[in-house]
């Protein structure tokens, strides 16, 4: 019969069709030089020289859920990509800290895995097994608290949980509790789903701490968004550049480096403010994959982000308007982008960091009370 | 009979009856084999996750408590509540706009835009969808004013819901409403019968089946629509398919294999509706074949 | 079917009118219902589309027209890459839903017939099976086809599956119109290979419905979002523009680029009906 050849024809053809569209398959391997894979610090893989060497031959780095516009990664990667000639492949630019993860997992083995992630501290906490430790050349000028001590994650930027708002449409706002009032119907929004997404989760934290809440018990905050929702003021929209210029979101609960005019694409009217009594902090924080395709471009990148120049990975961070982690070692050292530094959002009170424990019970309340609270 | 005279190089020897079953499956293997690897299988997978213990590697059936968690079952009945009433709402104005599109021209121009139109919109969902009811309602748009009423759970969702759900159903439905032959009409007119008699003691009754057809095949469709919902307003979760992506991707959430589980609800549940379809559609095409 | 151009409301019959009095009184009724009906539903779903319209023509500044976003489909970063890239998946998922779909249902039809309700289920599964289900269980599938190729293209292996019902139901209307056991029959004793029964008699005689599926996949693929996205495939048309949208303050470009997308489909699908037409004489 030749209806079966036939379907063989075509499943050749599509066989062949896959292979035409093809890249290499697997991770490519250093030849006859260091396995940088296992590598865990510049100096023990023979020098910074060398790294740079060893990534270039690899050629690509694969990056996932980095939004040009979130503290200022576009320029970053651009940056990365003319200082080194390595082409940064961004996978999944609206993913989150999970997706990454679950990227990894997916992608094990493949060429299109991630390399580096930029995680927050929940996901990365509980996800070492998947980690490769590597301690940057700038090792000493991060903090204790803010790494892992084997090196297997590292915070690299962090701000606080902020307001911004149309000031030309409300007016100046200096407390949460106003946002109550008739007169912001249909405008207050977060950054995504409390239930899944970090930003979100502080957002709600931050209102938790405003009204009187403590971070041990999201409870307030959680009802605070009801009385929001119950007064009509609360939009469930995902807030994004768009939505603000059209109005449909004018005042958007958010890290203080997503808040800002120029990263919200709006002028002088977009205003920016931290409450003084709930300054919420958060750090995000890097890792390297464990299994990642090109090993050695990965380490070059946390090189890049942890140095110190004025080009480099802190100063671009700053930039955006984030806290780059190395902040007090760079003050100190007279290398911070000081223009950047005055531009950040004036805080005021002492900064709150969620402990692991205190993010679990928030979104074990979050995961039981959030849909009934805003519906 | 002229069978076994056939000039195909490298058949087989000339099919008996008897031995006709077994050669003429294997025209059927290609299509088994590939919906096997790409539909089966992966919803296997998800059914096999949904109930294994992923730590002594058995059958743990424990882990569909879940589906009876509060906060679960309100994300089920979320997605009932909006996809029974999108549906049986898109399904009577589907239902309307399919008869006035069938009793028109059927070589006219109205009847190519609308099913022109019908077989582009079903499609349009998702993202795009959400994007143009945001163009439509903001406060600038000026059509409409900024209506928060579009944000409500399960209406105004269900109003962008309809927006593919009514030339889904026109799509669906017309063939049904053109199987209608004039000389059913013309027969109850000479027997004296009215408009009203007609629908009622002929059309409906030849339409119900395929009329309820169509509507469970919305309802399917409306369960599992993703993009639009999520496109629209991710800050609260409402259906299940919103909750499954949350348990696949959340950075603060808990359960592991929350998403497989949800799954499996979801997959269980449009199974009871597409064989309650399948049994109204051999009714219906029984009649109007 | 012409005939149904009369059937409509109607008076109460009988009552001394006229045939041809009866006939226009129900044809004026069943007129005024189709124009309302019409100019409803036609207002419901213009409004968005013209709305977008609109915000596709909107300027830098809010309130000021420039038609730069129609310009930027072809000049945005990603944008035109995603847009070639997703049209060649969608002309491999049509080839291949066609190769899988015709010959096996032209074989069904002619040999096994008994399994014809078995294929049907399969074929109208995918409708069921919510795609956020289907991409969790197809992650370590695709694992596997990524050690082979990382390209975007192989996301059609999923999209023939997503297809399947609408060119099924297209496939099997214009095949349920002609005889085909009287065809393969005189062709098969003419002395015709199974080869040219299925591709030279039977196929073009439903080219129509092939064209029709075609189409309904091409559509499909154009529009999906959800399987592309969380398999992490970003060159994909419908991920571009939501990751364009997350990232951009002029969201000009995603509503010229929808509309775009749109009018190209249903153009196509306009053309298709008025060609035809002509094919109607051979009966």
């Amino acid at each position: 019969m030749k209806s079966p050849q036939r379907f063989a024809l075509a499943g050749l053809t599509a066989l062949a069709l896959l292979g035409a569209g093809c890249s290499s398959s697997g991770s490519p391997s250093s030849s006859g030089g260091t396995d940088w894979s296992t590598v865990t610090a510049a100096s023990a893989g023979g020098g910074m020289a060398k790294l740079v060497a060893a990534a270039k031959k690899e050629g690509t780095l694969n990056v996932i859920a980095l939004p040009p516009t979130w503290a200022n990664y576009g320029n970053i990667i651009k940056a990365f990509t003319k200082k080194y000639g390595i082409t940064v492949v961004s996978q999944n630019p609206t993913g989150s800290s999970q997706d990454e993860v679950n990227a990894v997992k997916s992608e094990n083995g493949t060429s299109k895995a991630p390399d580096v992630l930029d995680v927050g501290m929940a996901v990365a906490l509980v996800s070492t097994s998947l980690f490769a430790p590597y301690k940057v050349s700038t090792w000493n000028a991060i903090p204790a608290t803010q790494k892992d001590p084997g090196g297997l994650w590292t915070q690299d930027y962090g701000g606080y949980m902020s307001v911004g708002y149309n000031s030309a449409k409300f007016g100046t706002i200096t407390s949460m509790s106003q946002l109550l009032g008739p007169k912001f119907k249909n405008a207050v929004s977060l950054n995504g789903n409390p239930t899944a997404a970090n930003a979100a989760l502080n957002g709600v934290m931050m209102a938790n701490l405003a009204a009187g809440g403590t971070a041990d018990s999201i409870a307030t905050g959680v009802d605070f968004f009801h009385k929001l929702k119950q007064a009509g003021n609360f939009v469930p929209v995902q807030a994004t550049n768009a939505t603000i210029k059209a109005g449909t979101t004018p005042i958007v609960i958010n890290w203080d480096y997503l808040n800002t005019a120029s990263v919200v694409g709006q002028g002088a009217n977009w205003k920016v403010f931290v409450p003084s009594n709930a300054v919420l902090g958060g750090y995000y924080a890097q890792a390297v994959n464990k299994t990642a395709p090109h090993p050695a471009a990965a380490r070059l990148w946390e090189e890049f982000l942890y140095a110190q120049g004025a080009g480099d990975g802190q100063n671009l961070w700053l930039q955006g308007g984030a806290r780059p982690v190395e902040m007090t070692a760079m003050t100190s050292n007279s290398t911070l982008d000081k223009p950047a530094a005055a531009a950040l959002p004036p805080v005021s009170g002492t900064p709150v960091f969620l402990s692991p424990k205190q993010a679990t019970d928030a979104a074990t309340y979050l995961a039981a009370h959030w849909a009934q609270a805003i519906k | 009979m002229a069978v076994a005279a056939t000039t195909a190089a490298g058949a087989r020897p000339s099919v008996r009856a008897g031995r006709r079953p077994s050669a003429a499956w294997v025209g059927t293997v290609p299509f088994l084999g590939y919906v096997g690897v790409f539909l089966l299988l992966p919803t296997a997978i998800v059914i096999w996750n949904a109930i294994r213990n992923p730590v002594a590697g058995g059958l743990e059936l424990s882990n569909l408590k879940l589906l009876f968690d509060s906060a679960e079952r309100s994300y089920f009945t979320g997605s009932l509540e909006l996809s029974a009433g999108s549906s049986v709402i898109a399904a009577v104005l589907g239902a309307v706009l399919a008869y006035a599109v069938a009793s028109g021209n059927p070589d006219g121009i109205v009847r190519r835009l609308y099913l022109s139109g019908s077989g582009v919109l079903a499609q349009f969902g998702g993202v795009t969808l959400a994007f143009a009811f945001l163009a439509t309602i903001g406060p600038t748009s000026g059509v409409l004013f900024h209506a928060g009423w579009y944000y409500n759970f399960p209406w105004g969702i269900g109003l962008i819901y309809a927006y593919f759900q009514i030339p889904l159903m026109v799509l669906v439905f017309l063939p049904a409403i053109d199987g209608l032959k004039v000389q059913w009409r013309e027969a109850c007119e000479n027997l004296g019968g009215s408009t009203w008699d007609y629908w009622r003691h002929v059309g409906a009754p030849l339409l119900a089946p395929a009329f309820l057809g169509a509507t469970l095949l919305l309802f399917a469709n409306a369960l599992s629509a993703y993009a639009t919902i999520q496109a629209w307003e991710n800050q609260i979760s409402y259906t299940v398919p919103q909750q499954i992506y949350i348990a696949i991707s959340s950075e603060v959430g808990l359960a592991s294999n929350a998403a497989d589980v949800l799954a499996l609800g979801m997959v269980v549940m449009v199974a009871i509706i597409m064989i309650g379809y399948f049994l109204l559609q051999r009714r219906a095409a029984r009649w109007l074949r | 079917m012409a005939a149904l151009t009369s059937v409509g409301e109607t008076p109460l019959a009988g009552h001394g009118r006229r045939q041809g009095g009866m006939q226009a009184g129900r044809r004026r009724r069943l007129n005024l219902f189709r124009y309302l009906t019409f100019t409803l539903f036609g207002l419901f779903f213009l409004l968005p589309l013209l709305a977008t319209l609109r915000f596709s023509l909107e300027g830098k500044k809010l309130g000021t027209w420039s038609g730069a976003a129609w310009g930027q489909i072809a000049s945005y970063p990603g944008l035109l890459s995603a847009i070639e890239i997703t049209l060649e998946v969608a002309v491999i998922t049509c080839a291949v839903v066609l190769l899988l779909l015709v010959p096996t249902m032209i074989w069904i039809r002619l040999k096994v017939p008994g399994i014809s309700r078995l294929f049907e289920f399969l074929c109208l599964l995918p409708l069921t099976i919510p795609a956020i289900v289907l991409v969790v269980g197809l992650a370590p599938i695709y694992n596997k086809i990524e050690h082979y190729t990382v390209s975007a293209l192989a996301l059609f292996w999923v999209y023939v599956i997503l297809a399947l019902p609408y060119a099924y139901r297209a496939l099997a209307a214009g095949l349920g119109a002609i005889d085909v056991t009287t065809l393969s029959e005189a062709a098969r004793s003419l002395g015709a290979s199974w080869f040219t029964v299925m591709f030279r008699v039977i196929a073009p005689n439903m080219w129509q419905a092939i064209l029709n599926a075609l189409l309904l996949t091409s559509a499909l693929v154009l529009g999906e979002f959800t399987i592309a996205s969380i398999l992490n495939y970003t060159n994909i048309l419908q991920v571009t523009l939501f990751d364009i949208s997350r990232s951009t303050t002029n969201a000009g470009v995603l509503f010229s680029t929808s509309l775009a997308a749109l009018l190209f489909a249903f153009a196509l699908l306009l053309i298709l009906s008025y060609v035809g037409r002509r094919r109607r004489g051979r009966g």
